[in-house]
């Protein structure tokens, strides 16, 4: 049965899950990417310096996983408050 | 068989390809025009959101971007694929479960008045011709450039295909022959960049083969020892005085902080990338499809550094203190086309790169009375461009970087055909899916809903047609005639959808209580600040277009970011002090958050 409680609480996961996944958007982005770049630029892994692979390459890898498991976390989510599209 | 005979063949292959998906996929509804009937398989759909986004730029100019701005040039990377994570998590779910046909559509029924779906259309109008424009002006460079003939032919070529399958097939065509443009163009893109990975370091995988060390058959093309490609690319900047190539570049971190910023909110707020979402079968689909459109973007944006690394090794290394005799066939094919030019300025018969620019302006050639080109004691082409006081000899158009690839690793002629196909693909998809954009609006926003709401399904079809060959036309002659400030607006095009559609769609979704008066007052200032900073910069006064008149030192191209805070800000404001939406539309944001309607 879907009551308004249960809906509410049905959004209320979905943006927890929209915020933690974009707090990961926005530190592999712009921490690594532009804020930390120079810091991060200290390491290396194979011959890319840190900062420069998470803005050239990292950034966008990571934003294509972010989906995937965005896309896996609300699948499970509308099955389990029942507001799956049948 | 000559490039030129393998470029009119492949091109015509593909070309008819089109035409077929086409003539397959003819629109017999104004649901088919308009959303492809909301039946197209996610990972299709994905695909030719793929095509759809990456335009002439993204295919020809990015890599040569990245490979002389440093690390910044990251920014364009970072920037046009982060909004697909916003458009995933806030956007195209709840726009699918909307299930309508436009964005102002959403704008008006969401803020409950026809004046702001007005004002939406306009702003979707606005953004998508500022687009095209530089589209149709990319057919017409890649058929002059492949095909040898004169740039405004090559124009109506693309304008007569375009207007083939946009009329005809309206979302359902276009749709289905971005899937084949997509596979065309990242075909195209891939497998110069994968020879020259294997040439250069011996992996196969070009992404991760411009961090790998040189190979000994690397090493011997080169003339250099061994060690990690990317050590070497930072070595040889310093030996030119350059700054190394995975530094920092020359803007400041706010500005490139800003700009990434304004990119990825301003794709996630362009209509002809929202609209795509419309066309999947379920809201799942949505989300998914999303992320199927990033992966097959990021295939090519992942590739785009590594093109760049290897190109820029490529051309150090065998230009730097040739002389003319020895550079390489490349060198003088593209001097032809003016991408390349030199002049030697120091009179020792040898070409050399150094920091900064080598002409002042526009490359031109000197020409006899006869209109040959003259040229100079050793062949090359002679320059009548002024030159700058500098060490640099070299001018090098950025977009040779993608477009003399397959030359520079000497690769078979139907290489060098494909990508040309693959440019044309990539001018065409962005240009069909822009002119649907402004045909919708135009066809069922205005016609449709505020000037005859009486129109039958089978007018309105009629009428998306002529809105979309009108479109098409009005396309054709800003390629023919280009606007000289094509370059400029494709900062407005970003900072207006940042600025305009971002907020009022999120706080629409997000925020039930954001009012009529809120969305309208904060579009309003938001692209009226974000409007009037880039047209003082850009047009009135562009020679105080630096740093240090900068607001906050953000240029106009990152401007949109402020742009938009305020009209969140005021939306919020503004809606607080103005009576709550009616109780049907707060209704109606509810059942956008679920998947399936719960009473």
């Amino acid at each position: 049965m879907v009551t308004k409680e249960t809906q509410v609480a049905y959004w209320k996961e979905n943006l927890t899950y929209i915020v933690i996944l974009l707090g990961i958007w926005f530190v592999v982005s712009y921490l690594f990417g532009i804020i930390l770049a120079d810091f991060m630029d200290g390491f290396k892994v194979a011959g890319f310096p840190l900062g420069f692979w998470f803005a050239n390459q990292g950034s966008e890898v990571t934003f294509v996983i972010l989906i995937a498991v965005y896309v896996k976390l609300m699948n499970k989510l509308d099955q389990k408050y029942d507001v799956h599209e049948r | 068989m000559s490039i030129l005979a393998w470029t009119w063949i492949i091109v015509g292959l593909s070309f008819a390809l089109y035409i077929g998906i086409a003539i397959w996929a003819k629109a017999k509804t104004t649901g088919d025009f308009y959303v492809a009937a909301k039946q197209v398989h996610p990972v299709l759909n994905g695909m030719a959101t793929g095509a759809d986004w990456m335009s002439a730029a993204s295919f020809i100019s990015m890599a040569g971007m990245i490979a002389f701005l440093g690390r910044d040039g990251a920014m364009y990377l970072m920037g046009w694929t982060g909004g697909y994570v916003l458009l995933a998590m806030l956007l195209a779910p709840y726009l699918r479960k909307y299930g309508k046909y436009t964005v102002p559509m959403f704008v008006g029924e969401r803020y409950y008045s026809q004046s702001a779906r007005v004002v939406a259309v306009m702003c979707a109008i606005f953004v998508s011709f500022t687009y095209v424009a530089g589209q149709m002006r990319g057919v017409g460079v890649v058929f002059s450039r492949f095909l040898e003939v004169d740039i405004n032919v090559g124009v109506m070529f693309g304008m007569a295909i375009v207007f083939f399958y946009a009329v005809l097939g309206g979302m359902k065509g276009i749709t289905y022959t971005q899937v084949a443009q997509y596979c065309v163009l990242i075909i195209a893109y891939l497998i110069p960049a994968i020879f020259i990975s294997i040439m250069l370091t011996g992996n196969p995988v070009p992404q991760l083969g411009y961090g790998s060390s040189l190979s000994e058959n690397g090493m011997a093309l080169l003339g250099t020892d061994g060690g990690y490609l990317l050590d070497k690319l930072n070595g040889l900047h310093q030996e030119l005085g350059l700054a190394a190539y995975t530094g920092r570049g020359g803007q400041s971190m706010i500005d490139v902080f800003m700009i990434t910023f304004a990119l990825m909110v301003g794709t996630a707020g362009l209509p002809h990338i929202i609209i795509r979402f419309f066309t999947t079968p379920t809201i799942k689909g949505a989300r998914s499809s999303a992320g199927w459109a990033l992966l097959f973007i990021a295939i090519l944006y992942t590739t785009a550094p590594a093109v760049a690394a290897f190109a820029k090794l490529n051309l150090i290394r065998t230009v730097q203190n040739k002389t003319y005799a020895e550079a390489p066939s490349w060198f003088k094919n593209w001097e032809k086309t003016g991408l390349l030019a030199w002049k030697d300025k120091n009179n020792d018969g040898k070409i050399q790169f150094a920091k900064g620019e080598a002409f002042k302006g526009k490359i031109a050639f000197a020409k006899d009375e006869a209109g040959k080109v003259m040229t100079g004691k050793f062949g090359e082409r002679v320059v009548s461009t002024p030159v700058v006081d500098s060490a640099n000899e070299l001018y090098i158009d950025r977009d040779i970087m993608v477009l003399a690839n397959p030359e520079i690793a000497k690769l078979p002629a139907w290489v060098i055909a494909l990508v040309a196909a693959g440019g044309l693909a990539a001018a065409l998809s962005t240009a069909a899916g822009l002119l649907l954009v402004i045909a919708s609006a135009v066809s069922h926003d205005l016609i449709k809903n505020v000037m005859a709401p009486n129109t039958t399904e089978k007018a309105e079809l009629m009428y998306a047609r002529i809105a979309a060959g009108g479109a098409v036309l009005v396309a054709g002659y800003f390629g023919i005639h280009p606007p000289g400030f094509v370059a400029q607006v494709v900062a407005f095009a970003f900072g207006l959808a940042a600025s305009s559609f971002f907020p009022v769609i999120i706080m629409g979704i997000f925020w039930k209580r954001a009012t009529k008066e809120g969305a309208m007052l904060g579009m309003i200032s938001g692209i009226l600040f974000t409007a009037a900073y880039i047209i003082y910069f850009k047009f009135v006064n562009p020679s105080a277009n630096v740093a240090q008149n900068w607001l906050w030192g953000i240029s106009p191209e990152g401007i949109g970011t402020i742009g938009m805070v305020i009209n969140f800000v005021v939306m919020y404001g503004v809606s607080k002090f103005t009576k709550e939406p009616p109780q049907h539309v707060q209704d109606m944001v509810g059942s956008l958050r679920f998947p399936r309607d719960v009473k």
